[in-house]
């Protein structure tokens, strides 16, 4: 009884919502000759209609019944770290359909295979493989298409073959089956399932190629699983004696017709929904929509066509990816990733509550101790047999040898799942004559793999020390790195003479380049993407965020006086090599003085979509210098425009305002390498976006009341001299006397300013806005407009009054040259060239 | 005949250099004799001759990198003007993959051979540091394939890396200190935890490998 206490208040809630299921039907059976009684005595102002909403109520119920439950597993992070949810699920289910049983009588609610095939199974599938890993899965693409072919004939035989041997020497005792029956049921029970090895092995985190192949066996083992399904079913319907050598042949050939095809077909529906998502621009709020309706047709043209519909969405989602993601807006692009999680979560959620919810129905029930065993040992050895097997052939060839232990965690991650239930379900009683038995073994065997298995995997996995997978930061070091090494080797091979695995990715991403993302992708898209600078921005993204998010945390005054902020941190690359010297410090400075808009203004970028900057510059620019008078700030409701709504831009612009603030004065607080790294690159990123869209649209307007605050503050400092530290004595004295004034400040609580501790002040800074809303009277709608223009410009003096504030980090000399002239590269200019580019818009 | 004892003994020796073996020492001999246009010797301009390489964008990199003394183990700065068979095999063998029954020291030391391969690369003054300059220019050149992005976001990219190579090797500097640009030993913690020995390698044409596997 793992977790019960933990769950309780779960259980209640969920035990009301089952008795209400259960009652509901018979509180109508009672009611309706009553209702019908009524009726007739004229209009009713209200009736009760619950047979009219029957079905999908039932449906939503349940929906919310898993999701409910899930809830009530996270309430006990004890339990979901040792009990996967998979096996939680099932137990769950198997709890709720004894409570049905008992009120009704009847299994009224089982996994029925049209809707584990028609709807919980393609999210999942389609959440694989729009996430797949492609390199990785490519990579590996021979393993995992051996593991899937040959391994899962291989079970499916030995498994089917094995059964038909027990069975002939009398052990089973008597069953009406034949050898044909015996390898249908092997064919089914065979696969490997994608939909619980993710849900196990997703909270196992073993190495990603361990994941990859695994996981890549269980979704392309499908083509398989289908065709020896279908092969052995027919060869049922037909009668063993009639089997002809033709027919295996063609079954055969059906293979390659189902695979292939499947992957056709999913491969032609990505062209189209990156053809789609192509010229999307105008209708962003449908956009989403596209990418599951066009792969859910993919699943259902390759089903039509009685092609492997898994292979098919599988593809579908690994083609399309790079496209979609590079076409869609990044609004877009989140909805799509929250809501095929969603979707395919909810799946899966619910599939397993079925399977256990389904188990309970003694209708299906048929015991037979030897076959229920034997299946259970079969699938076992022969999967483990299986795994020995190619791996040693695998090993000849590979480069990244799976080791013993890798071997054992596939073999024992081979967990049969729902694929397997519902298809055995889907059996004809008339045509084999041990349905039952074989459903119930299925079962058993699903229930077996799936909680067995799933409950000591983990342990087994940390047992056996399986190299995990490392969950690191994306370094751009590393992806410049990977990306010379991947020129390289396909060089090497170029000049080797050799066609191997990186000559092809070389000329595949060749032509790419050439000709797809030509076709496929957005002319915004193309500029802007690629991998490296994708990287960049989520790093400086992720600097600015967690630069944030660590002031907030840590907001205090152990913040201001951590230890980290002692060890100050130079990187300046101010050598004396003539070569760098436009790297020098009068860059950083340079760097400095925007880094805090950037900040702001790269998450801005983000949730407007970098990509589609063409709209968006003079909108932009509009708004943020004309603030709109009070009357035209008003509230629209538009079905077809959810982003740029005005008012909306207006309230983070505010917020953005706000936000600098505080910033401003977290920067001068936080001093070491993150900032400078930080500041620099994210300078740097905006230099490359303003070049694209040729404007920044924030980067100029902060100097506007940050000054306002930094002259108030320089006037403190001077009587705060001598609250300087002492450790800090060598240092430059202006940013550090900040630090302890803002100590001192802080200390006391009055922050006369209201931001310069944006810790103790978050309150205030609403107070500020409430003070002097920008919006409010019409009259000043102009006025921070002009004031931003005036002040832009950044005259030297106000530049060299903001430095020391904005070097408070930086030592010395760095802050000496810095205050100097700047480097030859012209870093004064930069203020100023910025601004008419952005003003005359 | 003398000459083919002497060829066969030639290709011992090779092969106790290089690590191929003598079918890939066979293979890649057949292709120097294609790439030189039956010469000794392969000079700058027969790289040109390969069509494939055309589209690298870091192509003169890799082709210097043929011609590095470094590389070539022959001094530790300069360029050759010409390399022969066993210098284009030198090079070759910095490709090689890891042979399966290395222990964990010959691991680190081919380890070791490859990344040096690789900073030599980057170093392209060979005074044993990338400066942030060389940094700039290999990312140039390396993001020149794609004709959309500027040159100044190449360098602001080059620049963060710098930045972030500081922060891994250095972590936190003294106010006044300087740094300078990435050593090798420096390059060796950029590459900590990324297993290289199974990346940076080619499969040298032999039988085996011709197999649909990988």
């Amino acid at each position: 009884m793992l977790g019960r206490g933990a769950r309780g208040s779960g259980w209640g809630l969920l035990l009301a919502l089952l008795l209400a299921l259960g009652v509901l039907p018979r509180v109508r059976g009672v009611e309706e000759p009553g209702s019908a009684h009524e009726e007739s005595q004229g209009f009713q102002v209200v009736t009760f209609k619950w047979p009219h909403v029957r079905d999908p109520y039932i449906i939503a119920l349940w929906i919310l019944v898993a999701s409910l439950a899930k809830i009530g597993f996270h309430l006990s992070h004890k339990v979901t770290s040792v009990v996967p949810e998979s096996v939680l699920l099932i137990v769950l289910g198997l709890v709720l359909g004894g409570i049905v049983w008992a009120a009704d009588h009847i299994a009224s609610f089982t996994l029925t295979p049209t809707v584990f095939f028609f709807y919980l199974l393609p999210p999942i599938v389609l959440d694989a493989g729009y996430f797949m890993p492609n390199r990785l899965f490519f990579g590996n693409l021979g393993t995992i298409l051996l593991y899937a072919v040959i391994g899962t004939v291989w079970n499916a035989a030995t498994t089917g073959l094995s059964l038909y041997g027990v069975f002939l020497s009398g052990l089973m005792g008597d069953l009406k089956v034949g050898l044909l029956d015996f390898l249908l049921f092997g064919s089914l029970i065979a696969a490997v399932d994608p939909v619980a090895v993710l849900a196990v092995f997703e909270e196992v985190h073993v190495n990603e190629v361990l994941f990859i192949i695994v996981f890549g066996e269980s979704l392309l083992n499908d083509a398989v699983t289908v065709v020896l399904y279908n092969v052995f079913e027919s060869f049922v319907t037909l009668g063993g004696d009639k089997v002809t050598g033709v027919d295996c042949v063609k079954g055969i050939v059906s293979f390659f017709v189902v695979s292939l095809g499947g992957t056709l077909v999913g491969v032609l529906f990505a062209f189209l929904l990156s053809l789609v998502t192509r010229f999307t621009k105008h209708v962003r709020i449908i956009e989403p929509g596209f990418v599951f309706v066009i792969s859910y047709l993919s699943y259902l043209t390759s089903e039509m066509l009685s092609l492997s519909a898994i292979l098919a969405i599988t593809f579908c989602g690994i083609c399309c990816q790079k496209y979609v993601k590079a076409n869609i807006s990044e609004q877009s692009a989140t909805t799509v990733r929250y809501t095929m999680k969603m979707l395919a979560s909810g799946a899966e959620t619910i599939i397993f509550m079925f399977l256990g919810i389904s188990a309970v129905n003694p209708l299906i029930w048929k015991w037979n101790t030897a076959f229920v065993l034997l299946t259970l040992v079969f699938i076992s050895v022969y999967r483990a047999i299986g795994v020995v097997l190619q791996t040693w052939v695998l090993n000849r060839y590979r480069m990244v040898q799976l080791e013993i232990i890798d071997q054992v965690v596939m073999s024992y991650g081979g967990l049969r799942g729902a694929v397997a239930f519902a298809l055995v379900v889907l059996l004809d009683e008339k045509k084999v004559k041990e349905r039952n038995l074989f459903v119930s073994t299925t079962i058993i065997v699903v229930f077996f793999t799936v909680i067995f298995q799933g409950l000591t995997i983990k342990p087994l996995v940390q047992w056996l020390k399986v190299k995990r997978s490392e969950h690191r930061e994306p370094k751009l070091n590393e992806k410049l790195h990977g990306r010379a090494f991947d020129h390289i080797l396909s060089a090497i091979e170029d000049i080797s003479g050799q066609i191997g695995h990186n000559y092809l990715r070389d000329k595949w991403s060749n032509f790419d380049r050439k000709f797809l993302s030509k076709i496929l992708m957005r002319r915004s898209a193309q500029k802007s993407r690629d991998r490296i600078l994708n990287v960049f921005h989520e790093l400086n993204l992720k600097d600015a965020i967690s630069y944030v998010a660590e002031g907030e945390r840590r907001g205090s005054l152990a913040f201001i006086r951590s230890p980290s902020t002692d060890n100050m941190v130079n990187v300046d690359f101010s050598t004396p090599r003539p070569s760098t010297v436009e790297a020098s410090v009068s860059y950083l400075l340079r760097e400095n003085v925007s880094a805090v808009c950037l900040d702001m203004q790269s998450l801005e970028q983000r949730r407007r979509s970098i990509r589609d900057t063409e709209d968006m510059v003079t909108h932009h620019t509009l708004q943020q210098y004309l603030y709109k008078p009070r009357q035209e700030y008003k509230h629209l409701y538009s079905r077809h425009e959810l982003t740029p709504s005005e008012d909306e831009k207006q309230d983070k612009e505010i917020f953005h305002r706000t936000m600098r603030k505080r910033l401003e004065s977290f920067k001068s607080a936080k001093l070491g390498i993150n900032q400078n790294k930080k500041a620099a690159k994210l300078y740097k990123r905006e230099r490359a976006q303003k070049r694209r869209n040729s404007s920044i649209p924030n980067g100029k307007l902060p100097t506007e009341s940050p000054m306002d605050n930094f002259t108030i503050k320089e006037k403190d400092l001077e009587l705060s001299e001598p609250e300087e530290a002492p450790d800090y004595g060598a240092e430059m004295g202006g940013g550090i006397e900040f630090l302890a004034n803002i100590t001192q400040d802080a200390t006391a609580t009055d922050s006369p300013s209201g931001i310069d501790n944006p810790v103790f002040s978050p309150d205030e800074d609403l107070s500020i806005l409430s003070r002097v809303p920008p919006w409010l009277s019409p009259g000043e709608t102009v006025v921070p407009s002009q004031r931003a223009r005036v002040q832009i410009p950044c005259s030297p003096g106000n530049f060299r009054r903001l430095a020391p504030f904005r070097l408070s980090n930086k030592s010395v000399d760095s802050f000496l040259q810095a205050d100097g002239p700047s480097g030859p590269d012209g870093s004064e200019e930069q203020p100023h060239k910025t601004l008419p580019e952005s003003t005359h818009m | 005949m003398g000459a083919a004892h002497s060829a066969s003994e030639e290709v011992r020796e090779l092969v106790g250099k290089t690590g191929f073996s003598s079918d890939q020492i066979e293979q890649l001999h057949r292709r120097f004799k294609q790439l030189s246009g039956d010469q000794p010797t392969i000079r700058k301009e027969n790289f040109n001759n390969v069509p494939d390489l055309e589209l690298n964008p870091i192509r003169s990199k890799i082709v210097h990198a043929f011609f590095d003394n470094r590389n070539l183990r022959k001094g530790s700065s300069g360029l050759a003007d010409e390399i022969n068979f066993e210098d284009f095999l030198t090079i070759m063998s910095y490709f090689r993959p890891i042979d399966t029954t290395m222990d964990e020291e010959q691991v680190q030391l081919c380890r070791k051979e490859k990344l040096r391969f690789l900073f030599h690369m980057y170093d392209s003054d060979s005074d044993g540091r990338i400066t942030l300059e060389e940094y700039r220019n290999v990312v140039e050149e390396l993001l020149s394939g794609n004709p959309h992005i500027e040159k100044e976001s190449a360098r602001s990219i080059a620049d963060g890396a710098m930045m972030e190579a500081a922060s891994v090797c250095v972590g936190q500097m003294e106010p006044d200190q300087v740094y300078e640009g990435i050593t090798f030993d420096d390059f060796l913690k950029i590459w900590q935890g990324i297993d290289i020995e199974t990346k940076m390698h080619v499969r040298f044409l032999n039988m085996e490998t011709i197999a649909l596997c990988h």
